[in-house]
């Protein structure tokens, strides 16, 4: 299917792939969230996780290995902020931003010697007949297993919040510790596993930066995706359908602007890359419009931090 | 604090400055260097270091050199050179064209701290600008580019919309062009120097749109990457990025930054520095041409080579006439070559290129 010379079944595989990294940490940071931490690190333990992820790949020469290994470094990263905001109590905005800071830093030095490395190559999955189906081929049956994943957490993290008894006590610890802790459920427990669980989302968002959008590491590779999933799940007003929305979107106009440049139509690019954030406000401003009719979108007690004595 | 010790220390302090005075002189000349990108991008940023590190190398304990890396052009820019002219600085190098009206401003508070400016156009008694003749070596990448592509169509990452992209993507189009007159060139703007996720992402665009050769014009091995997942060529920017030869990569422009920092840093020391613009190309060995790899062939090497050593003799000018504007007009008439006031102003396309520059 092609529309002004631009194929559009690829461009929809194309905006997938770019929309995978920011889909996993935003995922994953909705669940933080949705517990009440808001964890402002998305950026370092996405940026571990590339680093994480691309090393392990390297010394194991299995991707799969070194997309466990980003995981595994980005869960790090949000277990150290976890000590500090769940055991110590400190402040979760700054220490949501040293995160980032320790996180770039640290990836740097530990990406000293992969610069200019291959990666093993993460074969995509093919499905026979389907994949050579015109139009849907291409955009369902072509790609890697992490894409598929994605979208499978995505719907797990919906089903999880929404229908079971563990997803209802994490929006219970996230809606009013104080209620939780009362009715004797580990908010602190929760708060810790839900943010390990966001890290390691971040880091395999991470490791699909370096070992398949990329791919190669590079310092400072992530370049503020990390933020932009941040914004995905305000925009998606907290809910998991919407972030696939939102991340879908903010891929797609960046790999839409990209793709029409190059077929030579002269756009607005500023215009293009401003909209998603535009959206965001909007949305922002629908929110608070309709919160003063008493619904509320935020988990309410995002941010608030929790002592077990009060 | 209390006041008796702030007394005392305000004292001391000001003893240590009065007893410091006269040994002023056998102080190390302290030079600060700001980069947009990490020293890691293993492009541009990290051809900036290298320079930095010839200083040190050059003059050892006469000097103290510093960096900062990944500064954002904008308010932070001006941030960082406060605070380095704060620190003691005496010579700021300030290594992006974005960095431009923050070394401006900041130069007009530091009348004593001198600044060179990468790559722009605007100076002052205590602001020298130097830049390097990235098109000479563009129009050697073009002639290449021209003879190995064989869908016909180059593709060309641009960083911003700005003069010395401007001149590349010219130079490397006429070039092509000129050995092959079927050459069409699709060119994609990332507006940003460092993200290599969105450098990526160009490239994949251009490979989608039929590209075989890539050209890049930002700082980060990213299009490499993807030119090599794709089959297709590409040239090293700013910095060799050999790791990716004999393909994708097959040639490079190497910005060659060392001689002009150690020559500046040494007219600093006998304190004969002196604001200037300095745009030194091929012949002056700031621009490099990395090793043409074995995946071009032999005739199309040694045609690169000769053109690379006739701009260095300057026996040949990349931008010699006829040359017309995009829209037709005439440009350059035949045997004229382009002045250096209109290059470094360049806000135009030659005939030929279809895309329109962004305004």
């Amino acid at each position: 299917m092609m529309i002004a010379g631009i194929d559009i079944a690829q461009l929809v595989a194309m905006l997938m792939v770019a929309s995978t990294p920011i889909l996993l940490a935003a995922t994953g940071e909705l669940v933080a969230e949705k517990a009440g931490v808001l964890n402002l690190g998305v950026e370092g333990m996405m940026i571990m996780g590339a680093i994480g992820g691309f090393a392990g790949a390297v010394v194991t020469g299995s991707p799969a290995l070194g997309f466990a290994a980003g995981a595994m470094a980005g869960a790090g990263m949000a277990l150290l902020f976890a000590f500090l905001t769940q055991v110590l109590l400190s402040n979760q905005v700054a220490t949501g931003l040293a995160l980032t800071l320790f996180g770039l830093g640290l990836s740097a030095l530990l990406g000293q010697s992969y610069q200019g490395i291959k990666p093993p190559a993460t074969e995509k999955l093919t499905f026979g007949p389907l994949t050579d189906l015109p139009v849907l081929g291409p955009v369902l049956f072509n790609h890697d297993w992490v894409v598929y994943l994605s979208l499978a957490l995505v719907a797990g993290v919906g089903l999880f919040l929404s229908r079971s008894r563990a997803g209802l006590i994490l929006r219970a610890v996230g809606e009013s510790h104080d209620a939780a802790h009362a009715l004797g459920y580990p908010v602190v427990a929760v708060r810790v596993a839900a943010l390990a669980f966001g890290g390691a989302l971040a880091g395999l968002g991470g490791a699909y930066l370096s070992l398949v959008r990329v791919p190669q590491w590079a310092e400072g590779m992530t370049a503020g995706a990390g933020w932009i999933a941040l914004a995905i799940v305000v925009f998606a007003s907290w809910k998991p359908g919407r972030v696939l929305i939102g991340a879908y979107l903010f891929g797609g106009v960046t790999v839409l602007q990209l793709r029409l440049q190059a077929a030579g139509f002269a756009i607005p690019v500023q215009l293009l890359s401003m909209a998603p954030y535009l959206i965001t406000i909007a949305v922002l401003v629908i929110i608070s419009a309709r919160h003063r009719r008493g619904a509320q979108v935020a988990p309410a007690s995002l941010g608030r931090v929790f002592h077990a004595s009060r | 604090m209390k006041r008796r010790s702030f007394l005392t220390s305000t004292t001391l302090a000001a003893a240590a400055l009065g007893l410091g005075l006269p040994a002023m002189a056998q102080e190390p000349l302290k030079v600060g260097f700001i980069y947009v990108g990490p020293v890691g991008d293993m492009g541009w940023s990290y051809q900036h270091d290298q320079g930095r590190k010839a200083i040190e190398e050059a003059y050892g304990d006469k000097v103290v050199t510093s960096y900062v890396e990944s500064v954002p052009e904008g308010p932070d820019a001006e941030r960082v050179l406060t605070q380095m002219a704060l620190e003691g600085n005496k010579l700021i190098f300030a290594t992006s064209f974005g960095f431009m009206d923050s070394v401006m401003n900041v130069a007009a508070k530091f009348p004593d701290v001198k600044f060179e400016h990468a790559t722009g156009y605007k100076r002052a008694d205590n602001v020298a600008t130097y830049d390097a003749r990235f098109y000479e070596g563009r129009a050697v990448q073009g002639t290449i580019a021209g003879r190995m592509t064989k869908s016909n169509k180059i593709g060309y990452i641009g960083s911003f919309p700005i003069p010395e992209v401007v001149q590349g993507i010219n130079s490397a189009f006429i070039h092509a062009r000129k050995v092959n007159p079927a050459v069409e060139m699709k060119v994609v703007w990332a507006y940003t120097w460092f993200d290599p996720a969105k450098e990526a992402d160009a490239a994949a665009a251009l490979i989608a749109e039929g590209v075989d050769v890539v050209l890049q014009h930002t700082d980060s091995t990213a299009p490499q990457a993807k030119a090599k997942e794709a089959g297709i060529y590409s040239f090293g920017q700013a910095s060799d990025m050999e790791a990716f030869a004999p393909a994708p990569r097959i040639s490079s422009i190497i910005d060659n930054w060392a001689p002009y920092y150690v020559e500046r840093v040494g007219l600093m020391l006998d304190g004969k520095w002196a604001s200037s613009a300095t745009w030194g190309g091929i012949g002056a060995g700031e621009v490099q041409i990395g090793e043409i790899s074995e995946a071009v062939p032999a005739e199309v090497k040694a045609e690169a080579e000769a053109l690379r050593d006739a701009i260095a003799k300057g026996d040949y000018h990349p931008f010699t006439g006829p040359l017309n504007k995009q829209d037709g007009s005439v440009w350059l008439a035949e045997g004229e070559v382009a002045d250096d006031a209109t290059l470094s102003g360049l806000n135009f396309y030659v005939e030929g290129i279809t895309a329109e520059l962004p305004k």
